[in-house]
Parts: C-alpha cells; structure tokens; sequence
C-alpha cells in the first residue's frame, strides 16, 4: 500500500504530528522502532512546559516554544491530560549575576511571554520558603506549566489512531531512498512506500536526515540524570525552580511533577551512545548539589527512583523543521531537544499547516477532536466510584498499592487505542508501578492480567518490548507438571 | 455505618495473632481487612522450614505456620474480608476500604489494630547507578515469582544485600537450578540471621562480599552484567571493581514498614524504625489504635510477630471492655535507647497497665563482642548482661519485671545501653 505520509517515530512529536495529519484525507502511518508510543526522549525529560524566554529571540524554537505553552490548555483539556500552570521562578543567587535575569526577561518579553515579573529575595522567599538562602532575586513566569510527558505523547497519538492513522511498531526503518515519486522505506517488517516522509527520529533524526540530504546535520545525545522523590515531599517547593541558564542549558531544575512527586535534574553530558540512558554516580552526586544551590533541606533521601534521558541537541541548538531542500517531500523535525515537549502540539501545528499548502489537503468533516484518558476512579465520588464498580468490578481491585491502581484502570489501558503490551506500557498509561515501592507488589498483578488480557505467555510478558523479558522460564516443579 | 469493636489491617502473622488473641480474650466483634486473596501474608510464599521454633517448638514452613492461625481464624468463627484494601483510617477510627463486591465503604472501629507489615526497598531508592532494564527484583518479588507463580525471574543472578530474604533467595534460586554469583552486601556485617548465612550460602558455597555494592547496571532491555566495588567511609573505592556477567539482580536492602495509612490518620511515628511510637500495650498516640509485627518495626522471626501481636489483640480487647482510659494517667515511664542501642519498642510504660513481665525489644546499630547489655532505672544500673556477640541484623531483648519498676521510687527513665564492660 501506498501513504501519503509516513512518519517516522511514535514520540512527542511524531505523534504531535500524526495528530495535526490526522485531520486531513490522507492515508498516514507511524513507525516505531520501540514497542510503544513514548520510548526515547519524549518519556525521559523534566515534563516541564516552558514559558519561553530561554530561547533565542526570533528562533524557531522560541516561537514554537512559546506557542506550543499557549496551545498547552487547550489541547489538555481536548484530550484529557493532566496539566498546570504552577509557574516557574529563575533564581538567581549571586548579586552580580542579576543583570542576566533581566537579559532573560527581555529575551521574554521579545519572544512574546506574558506576564513575566523580577522579584526581589523577599517576594522570591514569601512564594517559595524553602529557596536557597543565598537567593538574590528571580525571573517568575507564571505561565510555566508541568504536564504528563506519558499522557501527552500517549494522548496525542491516540487521538491521531482513532481518526485513522496506523500505527506499527517493533519497526525499525533501516533504509529509506526515492525511487521516482515514490520513498521507499526498508525495515525489519519489510517495505513501506509514502509519498512524503516525515523525519521525527528523535536522536536519530540526522541519521536519517543525512541519508537523503547532502547538507549534514549532527545531533548529539545529551544526557541527564533525573531524580524522583516520594509525594510525601512533593510539596517542597510550589514552583518549577531553575538556576539561571548556561550554555548547556537551563540546568538542575527542582519541580513538583503533576502527579505530585518533585523531580530534580537533569545533568547535561555529552556522549557518543544514543541508547546511552544509564545514570552515572557521578551524575546523580552533581545534580544533587547543583539542586542544593537553589533549594535549601532538599529531601534527596526521599528518592524513589532514578533516571537518564538524552536530549537530542543539534550542533547549532534549533529546531529543523520543514522540506530537506535537496530532498524534495522530505520533512524534517530535527534537532527537537528542551523545550520540545513543550513545543510538540505547536510543531505538530506548524508541520500541519505546512504539509497542507505542500499537499493541497482537505480537512475531513467528521475528525473527532477529544479523547477520553484512562478513568481514574480516585477522582470520583463516593456514590459515583460505587456505581462505577457495581457495573465493573474490576474497578474495586487495587493492583498498585502505592498509587491505588485498580485492575480497571490497567484493563483499560490495554484495551484502548493503541493499548499496553508491557510493564512499562501499563506504568505510563495507570502510574502502576509508578510509586514508592517501584513494582515490587504490582509486578507479578501485572502480569497476571497483561496474560490473561493479551494472551502474551509469562516467558514472552517484557517490561519495555524488545528483549526485556521478564522471566526466563518456569521452575522446576511446575516444569515437572 | 457498619461498626466492629475492633478492625484488623492485615492478615498476615500479625494480623490473624492479634485477631486469635482478641476473640480468645472476649471480643466478639472482629473484621480483619486483607488486600491479597488468602489470609497468611508474606508467610505464604516463605515455603522454606524454620518457622515457629519458639511458638511451637518444631520446624515448619511459612504456609504451615500461617495456616496454625488462619485454623483458628475458621475455628473462632472470626470475620475477614480478602482482596479488601483499606484506603484510609481516620484519626476517629472509621476505616475506609475497598473490593470488588461491596465497592468503597466505611466501617466505624471502636479499636483498629494495625498489622499492614512491610515492603522491600526499592532499587530507585539506592540510587544505584545504571541502566534501568528488566531482570533487577527486589528479594520477595522474585520469592513470589518462583514460589507462588511458579516461574524464575533468571539464570544468572548477582544480590545486593544480605537481608534474610535475599539469603533465603540465593538458595532458593541455586536449588532452582540457577547460579548466583554473589551476595554484595554494603554494609561491613550482615543484614541478615547468622543462621541463613551458613544455611543459605556457605552450604552453596555462594560468597558474601561484606562492604560492597553495586556501582554500575549494564543492558538496555535485559540485565547484562552488573560491577560491584568495594565500599569505605559509605564510598566506593576506584579500583576495587568486579564485573559479574548476569542476567538478574536481585535486592534485598532492608524492609520499610507500611505506614502510609498510619501517617494520613495521625500515628506518631519513629524516625528510626519507621513505625509508629507505641507504649507498653502496643498502643500508638492515637487511643485504641495499636499496632504489631513489621508494621510496628522489623522483625528477624515471625514468632516474635506473634507474640507481639497477642499482646496487641489482647490489648485491643482490654480497651474495648473497659472504655478509654486514659493512657496518661498514672505513672509513665521513659524508654531511651543509647550508646549503641538504636530504638525500642515500646517507648513508654504506663506502670499501672503493664503486665508483670514486659518484654522490651531492640536492636543494636553495630556488631559488638563480648559486650553488655545494661539497664539503667534513672541513673541506676539494675541489669547488666554479657552477650558474646550482638548484630544489627539480628533483634535483641530485655525482660522488665513491673515489681522492679514499681520499687523503683518515682522511676522516670529506662535507658538500655551496650557497654563493654
């Protein structure tokens, strides 16, 4: 079969721009390497939505940045997303570093930020009590948001999936060249053929890039290691806390997550490996007392896990996106590294738009613009939460303890569009195994149901796809049987 | 509103002792609240021999000795509801739980017993270094695993931690037919009874690496190879590592009692077990809420779970028959755990409450020989007992007699201590 467009990978933005395609009559299918929607870096990062006045004024990425955070609303309420604006504060903590807070609420305010204020050390400590001493003044962008980064990816290609765009994954494209009109594209599941292309490969975007174009682009996998701590403390600041930027970035960030926990990090390394997700030592002892300079009685000690994510940093730190100009119906989402989370519903918007005009494309009149989340009977009302598990009992059986996960809510999330098929898949879409004790309990639930539900085999059940089996075979008594 | 005279969260050991003991001692109305779908709790996937040397003076294994209670449990007639997970205690005793049968409801307890046990600390919470594929298990997760579901989570398997679990795991896997490398523990002594470490891995000839730990993780998807190094001042030493190819790990660093509910209703807890603050009836500051087994601090045998919770069940009991009394009043007396003594439990003693023999639990924060155990009655040494050797992984006690506490004129403070001489 023939697409019209056929994009490559199932994160953030590939998803973003599945969704956008999704509106139009045309035939568009996602590949993805991974399992699942939300595998590389869209499901490792800080899941902050940026105000805007970090990135270069007149850049692509400031303007994406800034639109994709207005969009932000909206699009979470249309398809069901936890999202909030809980601001965000640049603190800056030596006296003779204040004129670079200003230098940021111009860039700010030029990249078209709202609401942008400077405060002083006693309106900085009135809003948040636990900054650093040392605190001087701070930059508040109150329109800074946290989001679900699962929900968000997973939302957007859901969405995408119910208005008709395929979905295939454990498809790794290994080579793809112009045959005519025609791109041809070669995985592991054989051929795929598309009119037009669209390069959302993450970290391997100039992989793919560089295979059709002759000006190279060259991205970097930049590492960071994150931290989680327990809810119990995930009130410890109120805010997004940021250090005032460096070439590297925007530095160790201290937030509370949607979900209530407080996420420290990331770290920003440089390295060869574009699988290269292992935390170091070294990593988590740096973000640790980068994190101590903003933030005073960091409760570290309440860490429930750790993690890395890589960024995908381009050499000249901007989006690409748009037709390869010696790669004619070859479209590039390139370089997307922070904020592209936060751009992501604006790329796809962008792209959209774009590959419209390119295509002469047709809206379709009956696309469906909302999509329901996973239920999560805690939200409910006594009488509703009983009504709910009269008619599904399922939804009275906890499976995460830690989260309050019921068997509802996992049933649910592999049944639907593009439903789980692992740990990790189930963990993204309910938060089971999301919580203090890291699966230890829900594990062996979880698999009980992903056997019973897909008729996966406990030898074949993964954690994440692939090879992350999670058993190796039956003991020796039940062998026997 | 339902109402019980006493509302059981957990049917583990704890949990069905504490509910035997309150029926025996008069107490009709008793609901125990389980969330898994048997009565038993961790014993039932502790399929091992051991248990119940002291309350029955023979070798059984986890299942058998659970089932000891649950039988009374039947014999006694006593409610329970299984796959029935309490969502909230309030400081004023209503406990919200939820099923899939009778949905969210709410029961009014005229005394709650807290009995939940405890959970494995989690790899996040190491902080190891690493990639995060599967194959890495706490200890009990894989125990249920192989032991109930009948499947092995690997073949090759490195642990961190010499918790008993983790012991009792090493050999369990080799007799599955899986090979373990080795046992790192961090730690310079281990977490875990001498007895599982010459039963589970001298007899296998599995090492135990005192003093190390786990600094790197290899594998995307599946465990690879895990490095440990050696460990000092709580650093690893450059140098020191060793690279173990593998396919699993497996953690068994340390227990963390489950007091999420007890918090959100208001207990007092210990920064240092991470159990609730009890007195001498196992009662927390919260009038008619009592707690016992892992709940309440860790525990090495499960016979001590027991007694622990008969004590609690029987208290229970009390405190519905004779109305609140005020835990205050009358003479109270301080516990204080110092110099190498780490907690106890209880803290307090209310003098006109206590039973004859109180028996007082704790654990020491080293490996000490040939050391005392002495208690002091305010500035008075009144007991002084040698001990050749003493571990933090292993629980220590001392027997008060409330004779001695009520001669004791205007007895303020007991203070245990480990002294050398």
């Amino acid at each position: 079969m023939l697409y019209d467009v056929i994009i490559i990978g199932a994160g953030v933005t590939g998803s973003a721009v599945a969704r956008e395609l999704s509106r139009y009559k045309l035939n568009v299918c996602v590949l993805e390497k991974y399992e699942d929607v939300c595998c590389g870096t869209s499901k490792a990062n800080s899941a902050i939505v940026h105000a805007g006045f970090d990135a270069a004024e007149g850049s692509l990425m400031a303007k994406m940045n800034v639109r994709g955070n207005v969009m932000m609303g909206d699009l979470a309420r249309d398809l069901d997303i936890p999202f909030k604006r809980n601001g965000a504060l640049v603190v800056c903590i030596h006296e003779e570093a204040k004129d670079g807070l200003q230098e940021l609420y111009d860039r700010g305010i030029a990249n078209g930020v709202k609401e942008l204020r400077i405060l002083n050390r006693e309106e900085c400590l009135e809003m948040e009590p636990n900054l650093s001493d040392n605190v001087v003044a701070a930059l508040y962008a109150p329109t800074s948001g946290i989001i679900c980064p699962f929900e968000l990816n997973i939302a957007m290609a859901e969405n995408a999936a119910m208005n008709g765009v395929d979905f295939f994954f454990n498809t790794e494209v290994e080579e793809l060249h112009r045959d005519g009109e025609i791109w041809k594209l070669r995985t592991n599941n054989g051929e795929y053929k598309t009119r037009y292309v669209v390069n959302a490969a993450g970290l391997y975007a100039d992989y793919f890039h560089n295979m059709v174009s002759a000006k190279k682009i060259h991205i970097t996998p930049r590492r960071g290691d994150y931290c989680l701590l327990d809810k119990e403390v995930g009130g410890h600041v109120s805010c997004t806390i940021f250090p005032q930027p460096t070439k590297l970035g925007k530095g160790v960030l201290v937030s509370p997550t949607i979900h209530g926990n407080l996420i420290v990090g990331p770290t920003a390394v440089d390295i060869e490996n574009k699988e290269g997700v292992n935390t170091t030592a070294a990593g988590i002892a740096d973000l640790i007392a980068k994190a101590n300079d903003h933030v005073r009685n960091l409760p570290i000690r309440k860490v429930i896990t750790s993690f890395a994510g890589l960024r995908a940093h381009e050499d000249h730190h901007e989006f690409i996106l748009g037709e390869v100009e010696d790669a004619p119906h070859f479209i590039d989402c390139a370089g997307i590294e922070s904020p592209g989370l936060t751009s992501s519903p604006a790329i796809g918007e962008y792209i959209g738009g774009l590959m419209k005009d390119l295509m002469g494309l047709e809206e379709k009149e009956d696309w469906i613009a909302t999509r329901k989340g996973v239920l999560h009977p805690g939200d409910l009302s006594l009488e509703e939460r009983n009504e709910l598990i009269k008619k599904n009992p399922a939804y009275g059986n906890i499976i995460c303890r830690c989260e309050y996960v019921t068997e509802g809510e996992i049933l649910d999330a592999i049944h639907r569009p593009l439903g789980a098929r692992s740990l990790d898949g189930i963990k993204r879409r309910t938060r089971a195994g999301m919580g203090r004790c890291q699966a230890g309990f829900c594990t062996p639930r979880s698999m009980e149901i992903l056997n019973r539900e897909l008729g996966i085999p406990y030898e074949k059940l993964t954690k994440l796809g692939g090879r992350s089996t999670l058993l190796t075979g039956k003991s020796k008594e039940v062998e026997k049987e | 509103m339902k109402s019980y005279d006493i509302v059981i969260v957990g049917g583990g050991p704890a949990g069905l002792a504490a509910a035997v003991s309150a029926r025996e001692s008069g107490i009709e109305s008793i609901l125990i609240l389980e969330r898994d779908n048997e009565l038993g709790g961790i014993l039932n996937q502790c399929i091992h021999n051991g248990f119940g040397l002291h309350t029955f003076k023979e070798e059984l294994t986890g299942p058998e000795y659970a089932y000891r209670f649950i039988e009374k449990v039947y014999e006694l007639g006593i409610e329970y509801k299984l796959h029935t997970m309490v969502m909230d205690i309030s400081h004023d005793k209503i406990v919200t739980a939820m099923n899939r049968t009778d949905g969210m409801f709410q029961i009014q307890a005229g005394a709650v017993i807290l009995a939940m046990g405890c959970r494995e600390r989690p790899r996040g919470a190491l902080n190891i270094p690493g990639y995060r594929p599967a194959g890495i298990y706490s200890a009990g997760t894989a125990q249920r695993l192989v032991n109930i579901e009948g499947y092995m989570p690997g073949h090759e398997v490195v642990i961190l931690g010499s918790g008993d679990i983790g012991l009792i795991m090493a050999r369990r896997m080799t007799l599955e037919g899986a090979t373990v490398k080795v046992v790192a523990e961090l730690m310079p002594y281990s977490g875990g009874l001498k007895r599982n470490i010459v039963q589970c891995l001298d007899d296998f000839g599995i090492p135990l690496k005192l003093s190390h730990t786990v600094v790197d993780i290899e594998g995307r998807e599946r465990v690879k190879a895990v490095t440990i190094a050696r460990v000092e001042n709580g650093k690893p030493v450059p140098g020191t590592e060793e690279r173990y190819t593998c396919d699993t790990l497996l953690l068994s660093c340390g227990l963390i009692p489950e007091n999420e509910l007890s918090r959100s209703a208001g207990v007092e807890m210990s920064p240092i077990t991470n159990g609730p603050v009890v007195n001498e009836s196992l009662e927390t500051n919260i009038p008619g809420v009592f707690a016992c087994g892992n709940v309440l601090h860790v525990h090495d045998l499960v016979d001590y779970v027991s007694e622990e919770a008969r004590k609690a069940g029987a208290n229970a009991a009390r405190y519905i028959k004779d109305g609140c009394k005020d835990a205050e009043a009358g003479q109270v007396i301080e516990i204080a755990a110092t110099d190498g003594a780490r907690y106890t439990v209880p803290s307090t003693i209310n003098l006109d409450r206590m039973e004859d023999l109180l028996t007082v639990r704790f654990r020491v924060g080293a490996v000490y020989q040939n050391a005392f155990v002495s208690v002091y009655f305010d500035d008075e040494r009144v007991q002084h007992r040698k001990k050749k050797i003493m571990a933090p992984g292993e629980m220590e006690q001392v027997i008060l007699q409330k004779k001695k506490l009520a001669e004791h004129d205007g007895l303020k403070k007991i203070t245990i201590k480990i002294e050398a001489e």
